[in-house]
């Protein structure tokens, strides 16, 4: 648990970050949105001390996260950045092994340990492991950041844009994976973005920022549903914001008894996909199946109720 | 390796180099043109081979020195704490490379007697600023994200320091040592004038008794070696920038 506590930092009379104060639930990932300096990045730095906080407090689960040494602090806490920041003249398997060798892990440990983060990350480790960085695709250099950044097995994760530099079909790709890692391991996950569509994708809860203060925190139905002001809602784009809705819940949800005619569609698929489906083949009903069997359909008129702002 | 030109070349004045080194009389046909009066050919007054050896370890020793105190100097002018200290340095290392070595020379012989030292201590405070100049250029100029990333994982201000900052500031440290020693490898000729042991004795006797062929082979190995030395460091400097993905220059 993350609890963030009337956190203020001040670069001479401005306040970047003012007064903001929530609490994230552990094995959770917690987006925080906004524009450019409206000071999201500043309080995502000050959980893991590279700022320190003007005044307020940062506890980890329960501890102060100035009751130990910053460089100790960060060393528990994984770190992954926009451009990833790997240390150019240092092989993958090096990079990756590095907060291993700064806790002093064995060797046998560390490289078990990269073997199986590099495999995780879809990298063959013989092949990758001794490569350096800039002999990397994006994509690639990417992973690796966030494997190294989880190489210590960290109980949080923070990430500042870590997916801001990547083409959208592998950004798709590497949010996907990032969902299954933090599946597997149970890690609490904090990450900034500018993208509303990331974080409604990704997050349990969004905190939402501007201008250093903490608009809404809330989970990504209840912000969709009930933007606190009319700035969450320019976020959002009143214009997408049906099918953003329904891209958080699964057509599993919205099945209704009953047959159709054509290909079904799988019940983890999410209710946007159903609809773009619907509309873009021309049917009203589609059948729905689940581990190969049918359990019934999804229907146009039931799905735009279901889009439908809710009471 | 590819056997192209420039390698060829440089494999043959290495082997020349050598050749002239250990059987000067080889090259007497080539030199006696240039003598007159039947004066010897090939410096007579100690071996030649010796002498080169003694050359390089004054400039090794200046060279090992200044960097030493210049690289501690761009480390402490680069921290937070010494910060304040960097006009001073700057002042300090440019005082070194303007006053002319011959002054050095003549300045330090008085205090400290004629020999090598006064020859090390010219060569030591000329070679400072390159090699200063440099490493503060390389520990400032360090890819940002990399230097965040070295934070964030939790390296304290020393680890940061030994295996993130001088490793990426290597290829520009070395291109400073480079520079400082080409420098002092010419340089170290003058101090025959205050009696060190160098490749400038070779000269000094060809300028003293009108002899071509001491001048021309004294100047050729000072100018072989620091050709040679040049290339050798910069082929370092390249591997190690390739490795790290920054283009050749």
């Amino acid at each position: 648990m993350i609890e963030i506590e009337h956190i203020t930092k001040r670069y001479g009379d401005a306040d970047v970050v003012s007064d903001v104060s929530f609490v994230v639930q552990p094995r959770t990932v917690t987006v925080i949105v906004g524009t450019s300096g409206s000071g999201k990045t500043t309080l995502l730095r000050m959980i893991n001390r590279l700022v320190e906080p003007t005044s307020g407090a940062i506890k980890l689960d329960g501890r102060d996260n100035r009751a130990v040494p910053a460089y100790e602090l960060r060393r528990h806490i994984g770190y992954a950045i926009q451009g990833h920041g790997l240390f150019p003249h240092r092989t993958v398997a090096q990079n990756i092994a590095t907060v291993p060798g700064l806790l002093g892990w064995d060797n046998t440990r560390t490289d078990t340990r990269v073997n199986e983060l590099l495999s995780l990350f879809q990298l063959d480790p013989a092949t990758f492991g001794p490569r350096y960085p800039h002999e990397l695709s994006g994509g690639q250099q990417q992973r690796v950041g966030v494997a190294r950044a989880l190489a210590a097995e960290p109980n949080v994760l923070l990430m500042d844009e870590p997916f801001g530099a990547l083409d959208p079909v592998i950004r798709a790709k590497a949010q996907e994976d990032l969902l299954a890692i933090q599946k597997r391991f149970g890690t609490t996950i904090i990450l900034v973005t500018h993208d509303m569509e990331e974080a409604i994708h990704l997050g349990d809860r969004i905190a939402v920022m501007d201008e250093g203060r903490l608009i809404q925190y809330a989970t990504p139905a209840e912000i969709l549903a009930r933007p606190a002001t009319p700035f969450v809602e320019t976020l959002i784009g009143t214009g997408d914001r049906p099918f953003r809705f329904l891209s958080l819940n699964e057509v599993g949800e919205a099945v209704e008894p009953g047959t159709a005619e054509g290909e079904a569609l799988p019940a983890s698929a999410t209710q946007r996909d159903a609809l773009a489906e619907l509309l873009w083949s021309g049917r009203t009903a589609l059948p729905v199946e689940a581990d190969g069997k049918p359990i019934g359909r999804v229907t146009v008129e039931g799905l735009i109720r279901r889009a439908a702002r809710p009471a | 390796m590819r056997l192209s030109l420039p390698v060829l070349l440089r494999l043959s004045a290495l082997a020349l180099l050598i050749a002239f080194l250990l059987r000067p009389d080889w090259f007497e046909p080539v030199l006696k043109p240039l003598t007159d009066n039947n004066a010897p050919v090939v410096y007579n007054q100690g071996s030649l081979l010796m002498l080169t050896f003694q050359h390089l370890q004054i400039v090794f020793i200046a060279t090992l020195a200044a960097t030493i105190v210049a690289l501690a100097l761009a480390v402490l002018v680069t921290r937070p704490i010494g910060a304040e200290f960097l006009p001073l340095s700057r002042s300090l290392v440019n005082i070194g490379q303007t006053f002319p070595p011959v002054a050095v020379l003549a300045l330090a012989v008085p205090a400290i007697g004629f020999g090598e030292k006064p020859t090390l201590i010219a060569l030591f405070l000329y070679g400072l600023l390159p090699i200063f100049e440099n490493a503060l250029t390389g520990l400032t100029n360090l890819p940002h994200a990399v230097v965040e990333a070295a934070r964030g994982v939790g390296m304290n201000e020393r680890q940061r320091l030994l295996k993130v900052e001088l490793p990426l500031a290597l290829p520009v440290i070395l291109a400073g040592i480079r520079l400082s020693v080409v420098i002092s490898l010419a340089t170290a000729t003058i101090g025959s004038t205050v009696a060190a042991k160098t490749l400038g004795e070779v000269i000094i006797a060809g300028l003293i008794s009108n002899n071509l062929a001491f001048v021309l082979q004294g100047g050729l190995i000072v100018g072989i070696l620091a050709v040679l030395i040049y290339d050798g460091l910069s082929a370092i400097e390249r591997v190690l920038a390739r490795r790290m993905g920054i283009a050749p220059k």
